[in-house]
């Protein structure tokens, strides 16, 4: 497996492109692992690479039941920030925004980290003293996040309605500069290459069906549509589906699991500069490199697993956007569709032990599962390692559902993450 | 996209309703032998079943009324909508009858 470089780049060209090397093997599932982690999105590949990486545990598979970076790793916004409220959430998100700053080089792959700044609007009197009250936090967490006014407002993006007289009058605003967006898919693929050229086996189109599980309960191995697997040790990063494996393992979270939608319009020149998101309205829009609005809203707001999403909640966050942006108005929708998000009911993730002994836990990030990719996968592999939580990761048991600590994120931030 | 059928006002727009969470939560009862395991589980802990899920309903912007459907979380279709009734009381130990 070659390095990426300047030389690796003028090789290619010169061969025409044509012999470029696949960038991970399809190996064929091997009888037992040190560790089985299920689920080949972001968290998984980064779970496996920081085992091989950090902790030096190779012999390691990733199970995934259709293409890597098929689920929500490629069904998100795209969106990196650690503007969070408590101190907990602050800590392992700004952990994974730092991780997210080194990771093109780490990887020897570009993920198209791009800094623009993530911008939440403020449309009430209230919003106003709240945001501040937030910003003074996040600023007590080390987060970079401040206060901006109308004028800067207007200079930073000068397409969105400032109008006094709109429907919700925007007074002002919160800005984090580090806040931005990745290529999605070369999270997937980079970690992929990343985790592969280690030593990690990459599964595709293998699904779990089962759980072995010894006389003392502990996990044994999984069963799946390729074979029996054994294994002392399994991760599970599934976010949407995380119910139905643990319905497999015979046990429940408090987990619920929403379909969130995103869509693109047509390309256009260069228009939104930051990633703007409205409290409000509970919209976010940014603009993709190849010119493409993208735009992201509120979950449908009833279970499901179709990943597809409701008419009436797509029209209610288009018109949200014309809210912020009127003169998007004639743009078209090139495309719509939604991912199973697991929303636990503080808003916040579970990480660590499930109740099988051998079976580790990475869900619940609800919406916001792709910014916390690194840290996620940094956090699951440091307690298949180790056998005990990375510090970052311990508020965030799945424990805090029984003891009342609650890391209420869904009240803070007020808005679907 | 759902068209519920509402057994009052007929076939309606999905928009027209809200959901009200699973059906089936049954509130432990209020004495001294509730755990914290068990007021988290009926709080928190929910089945979230990749298929039928039976959940309660309620026309917000219709009649009002509170129903009980059976539908597949994954295709979407809705197998039966039923009035939910004092009978189906979700706090059995609460004899009030506005406890529903």
């Amino acid at each position: 497996m070659s390095k990426y470089s300047i030389f690796s780049l003028v090789k290619g060209a010169a061969d025409g492109h044509m012999k470029w090397p696949l960038m991970w093997r399809a190996p064929d599932l091997k009888p037992k692992y040190d560790v089985v982690i299920i689920g080949g999105g972001g968290h998984g590949l980064a779970t496996a690479y920081y085992l091989a990486k950090v902790y030096g545990i190779r012999n390691v598979a990733v199970i995934e039941k259709g293409w890597i970076g098929g689920g929500n790793t490629g069904r998100n916004t795209t969106i990196v920030r650690s503007n969070y409220y408590y101190p907990e959430s602050a800590a392992i998100y700004d952990f994974s925004l730092r991780l997210y700053e080194g990771l093109s080089q780490d990887l020897n792959f570009n993920i198209m980290l791009s800094q623009r700044g993530e911008l939440t609007l403020a449309q009430s009197p209230e919003a106003v003293e709240i945001q501040q009250r937030q910003v003074n936090a996040m600023r007590l967490n080390n987060i970079d996040a401040e206060y901006i006014t109308v004028a800067q407002l207007a200079q930073l993006e000068p397409l969105l309605n400032l109008s006094p007289n709109s429907r919700f009058p925007v007074l002002g605003g919160t800005l984090q500069r580090r806040g931005g967006t990745v290529r999605h898919d070369a999270v997937a693929w980079g970690y992929a290459r990343a985790a592969d050229r280690l030593g990690v086996d990459i599964i595709q189109n293998c699904e779990v069906t089962g759980f072995k599980r010894n006389s003392l309960g502990a996990i044994e191995g999984v069963e799946t549509t390729k074979g029996t697997v054994l294994t002392s040790k399994v991760g599970m990063a599934v976010a949407g589906h995380s119910s139905v494996l643990a319905a497999r393992a015979g046990f429940r979270l408090p987990v619920s699991s929403f379909a969130l939608q995103a869509m693109v319009t047509e390309p256009v020149k260069p228009t939104v500069n930051t990633v703007v998101s409205s409290l409000m309205t509970g919209v976010y829009i940014s603009q993709s490199d190849k010119g493409e609005l993208v735009i992201g809203g509120m979950l449908d707001r009833f279970p499901s697993y179709g990943q597809r999403g409701s008419f009436a909640t797509t029209e209610a966050v288009l018109a949200g956007i014309l809210e912020m942006f009127p003169c998007f108005s004639r743009l078209r929708i090139m495309r719509q569709w939604a991912g199973i998000v697991d929303y636990t009911h503080d808003s916040s993730p579970i990480i660590g032990p499930s109740p099988v002994p051998g079976l580790y836990l990475n869900c619940g990030w609800g919406g916001g599962g792709f910014k916390a990719i690194p840290a996620g996968g940094y956090c699951l592999a440091h307690i298949l390692a180790t056998g005990v939580s990375h510090a970052f990761a311990e508020p965030f048991s799945l424990d805090r559902f029984r003891t009342g600590a609650l890391i209420d994120e869904a009240a803070a931030a007020g808005i679907e993450h | 996209m759902h068209y519920i059928d509402c057994p009052w006002c007929g076939l309606r727009d999905e928009s027209e309703f809200s959901y009200g969470g699973p059906a089936d939560l049954i509130r432990p009862t209020l004495a001294d032998d509730v755990s914290d395991q068990e007021w988290a589980d009926y709080l928190f802990t929910r089945d979230n079943p990749c298929g039928e899920h039976h959940e309660r309903w309620v026309h917000t912007f219709g009649c009002g009324q509170w129903l009980r459907l059976v539908r597949d979380t994954l295709s979407h279709k809705i197998l039966r909508v039923d009035v939910l009734r004092k009978k189906q009381n979700i706090f059995p130990n609460i004899t009030d009858e506005r406890g529903i």
